[in-house]
């Protein structure tokens, strides 16, 4: 081998640079990913979550349970959000998502708190994603000792040296805490935007880019049969992925099958087609693959941080929750989660499915607006 | 050219285009007798593809009116694509196709009846019968803008717009495929086709030559030559061609350009033409007037326009 000749060497790298400094958008996303990388897992991300929302069922209006509840409240990990009238609220609340606590407090409480009978009050948490719950679960271990301690006092001080009441902590949905069963069905929503969004993109301007476009609209053929032509194929795609993730989520994790088999449908469909569409109106602002391709990407990094996937989505604080609550794989991996593990069917599913349909028709406008039977 | 309107497959007059502050096509009309080879010259960047893509719907005119086929060209594009075929500048098939493959394509989206039969005639017709099943991307140039102009012709059009066609192809398939197009054309096809090469141009039954976005010249290639009143002198003898930088520039002289050891003068002002030329015209040195060829007439034209511009 000769030596390196640093002129040739200087020769590469000024024309790199040149190049670079000519592709605003790469340029953009040297700057941008750092950016939002930091501030997504800087601010948004928080694996202790607090303020989780609470609903609770009191049945003993009493000094001793507005101790528990502000108790609760001061450990921070708990938002009381909602009073329930009964259990079967409590238990609705919980299913839809609302409140991912639920607090029991019986009739008689104060009454044998003060007979020193150490009455339970019943605590259950959505274990659906222990990450979220796990931290809170924690907190409530000293929530006994301390809650009462000031209102333990005179004749009834004896009460506070033992634990003067118990906490059942109850997890539901996944009551293991296997972390896979809240990752195998959202990883379905991930798989399926990165393949999808991706190809749909990469297609298009493929055709723009190698000049095949050009033939194309040269044709009578009109834009929506072009859109539906080109995006049918990977609805089909779309499914058997869907179908290899669950197949496998059932028979190496063994995640639980509910139900809830047509909200997970509707689900799944809208989903397909929403990240096509994209994918799709991705592909008439990119000039260039390698355009749709970081703009793909871009669109990855809050589907994944922000959705509630990989970090609780209720950790997140309220500027991070609004974002995720624009991308539709939040919305998808309720459905999907709740289907799989609770059984949430249609009538529970609806809001999140709407959320997925507005995203659809709100995203299929934009591209048919975008689209362009001319080279203009 | 003496066509009476009903016999113009394309009449087109005062089209715009600007890209934005680019005015690329300049208030040009076009006028494409029925069954005739028009051949559509210009510089580069002249706006030859722009006119084109206006012509068959891929672009937006700015402003400007007019039929083709018959059909008013900015509120009927789609009648006039169905009857249309066009053929890009670069290859636009497929490459990851065969071309058996970009055939049928191209026959469902034009919603042809009787398909695989189309496609076999056609894949006869150009000779691709054997090569039907092979990836159109690891085609030559030759064959691939034969592929190319059986896709364009498939649905059997009764205009065939053709940019560049023959740029990057050997001689003898330009040749071919200008028997081709002739062929075609004696079958009633209208062709309108944008070229570099004067002995194209030459082929052509009309020309249209285009500059800095302005249509400057129309007719039959002799008619063209004719309406320049373009005077060549032609010096033959040793250091002919290497007279060309002397008379360059000098008044009267339009052009003089070297053509193998011959030199060309040309210019429109006869007088002017003889002043300059009488010093040298003494042995060794032989001069004849000759007749212009399309190539002078172009190159006058384009120097012409500049000034104009």
């Amino acid at each position: 081998m000769s030596p390196l000749n640093w002129t040739r060497v200087f020769a590469v790298m000024a024309k790199e640079f040149v190049q670079l400094s000519r592709d605003r958008l790469t340029y953009a996303m040297i700057l941008a990913l750092p950016i939002v990388q930091i501030l997504l897992f800087g601010y948004a991300i928080n694996s202790d979550p607090r303020h989780l929302p609470m609903a609770v069922y009191v049945q003993d209006h009493s000094a001793f349970s507005r101790s528990i509840l502000t108790s609760l409240q001061n450990s921070s990990y708990f938002d009381i959000t909602r009073e329930a009238r009964s259990p079967a609220e409590l238990d609705r609340l919980m299913a839809r998502g609302e409140v991912l606590f639920t607090l029991t407090i019986p009739p008689d409480f104060s009454r044998r708190v003060v007979r020193g009978d150490r009455p339970q009050i019943l605590i259950e948490g959505d274990a659906s994603d222990p990450l979220a719950t796990g931290g809170a679960v924690s907190a409530l271990a000293a929530l006994p000792q301390r809650a009462l301690a000031a209102d333990l006092v005179g004749p009834l001080s004896p009460r506070a040296a033992v634990q003067p009441f118990e906490v059942v902590v109850h997890p539901r949905y996944n009551p293991e805490s296997i972390t896979a069963y809240n990752i195998v069905p959202g990883l379905l929503g991930v798989v399926l935007t990165m393949t999808l969004v991706m190809m749909t993109a990469l297609g298009m301007t493929r055709e723009l880019e190698r000049g095949t476009m050009e033939s194309l609209l040269a044709t009578p053929v009109q834009p929506l049969e072009v859109m539906i032509g080109k995006l049918a194929p990977y609805v089909g795609i779309g499914l058997i992925q869907t179908t290899v993730i669950l197949v496998l989520a059932k028979l190496l994790f063994d995640v639980p099958f509910q139900g809830g088999w047509g909200a997970l449908a509707a689900g799944v469909l809208l989903f397909i087609i929403g990240s096509l569409a994209l994918g799709f109106l991705i592909s008439t602002v990119a000039r260039s693959q390698l355009q749709a391709m970081q703009m793909s990407v871009f669109y990855l990094l809050p589907s994944i941080l922000l959705s509630g996937f990989m970090f609780p989505f209720r950790g997140m604080p309220d500027w991070a929750q609004a974002i995720g609550s624009a991308i539709p794989v939040t919305h998808f991996l309720r459905v999907v989660r709740g289907a799989l593990l609770k059984g949430l069917d249609l009538a529970e599913s609806w809001p999140s499915l709407l959320a997925l349909a507005a995203f659809v028709a709100v995203v299929t406008t934009l591209a048919m607006a975008r689209y362009r039977t001319t080279l203009d | 050219m003496a066509a009476s309107p009903a016999s113009l497959a394309v009449d087109v007059r005062g089209l715009n285009k600007s890209f934005g502050d680019k005015h690329v096509v300049n208030d040009v009309s076009i006028q494409v007798g029925t069954g005739r080879v028009t051949g559509f010259l210009g510089p580069n960047g002249s706006g030859k593809t722009t006119t084109l893509r206006m012509l068959c719907g891929l672009l937006t005119a700015d402003s400007g009116e007019g039929m083709v086929l018959g059909r008013d060209f900015r509120t009927q594009a789609r009648e006039i694509k169905l009857r249309t075929g066009y053929m890009t500048q670069r290859f636009s098939l497929y490459e990851d196709l065969t071309i058996a493959e970009n055939l049928q394509f191209m026959a469902r989206v034009h919603g042809l009846d009787d398909r695989e039969r189309r496609v076999d005639a056609s894949l006869d017709r150009l000779g691709l019968q054997n090569r039907r099943d092979q990836l159109a991307g690891k085609l030559s140039g030759g064959w691939k803008q034969r592929l190319a102009l059986a896709a364009a012709i498939l649905h059997e059009p009764r205009l065939l717009l053709l940019d560049e066609p023959t740029a990057g192809v050997d001689p003898k398939a330009r040749r071919e495929f200008w028997d081709e197009i002739h062929g075609l054309a004696a079958d009633g096809l209208t062709v309108l086709v944008s070229t570099h090469y004067m002995d194209e141009a030459e082929r052509c039954h009309d020309i249209a030559y285009i500059a800095y976005g302005r249509l400057i010249a129309r007719g039959t290639a002799d008619a063209v030559i004719a309406d320049s009143r373009l005077v060549t002198l032609r010096a033959e003898g040793p250091g002919a061609d290497r007279l060309a930088s002397r008379l360059a520039g000098q008044p009267g002289v339009e052009m003089a350009a070297p053509f193998g050891l011959a030199l060309h003068v040309s210019g429109t002002d006869r007088r002017a033409l003889d002043a300059v030329v009488a010093p040298y015209r003494k042995p060794p040195l032989s001069w004849t007037e000759v007749e212009p060829t399309l190539e002078d007439v172009f190159i006058h034209l384009m120097s012409r326009q500049e000034d104009v511009w």
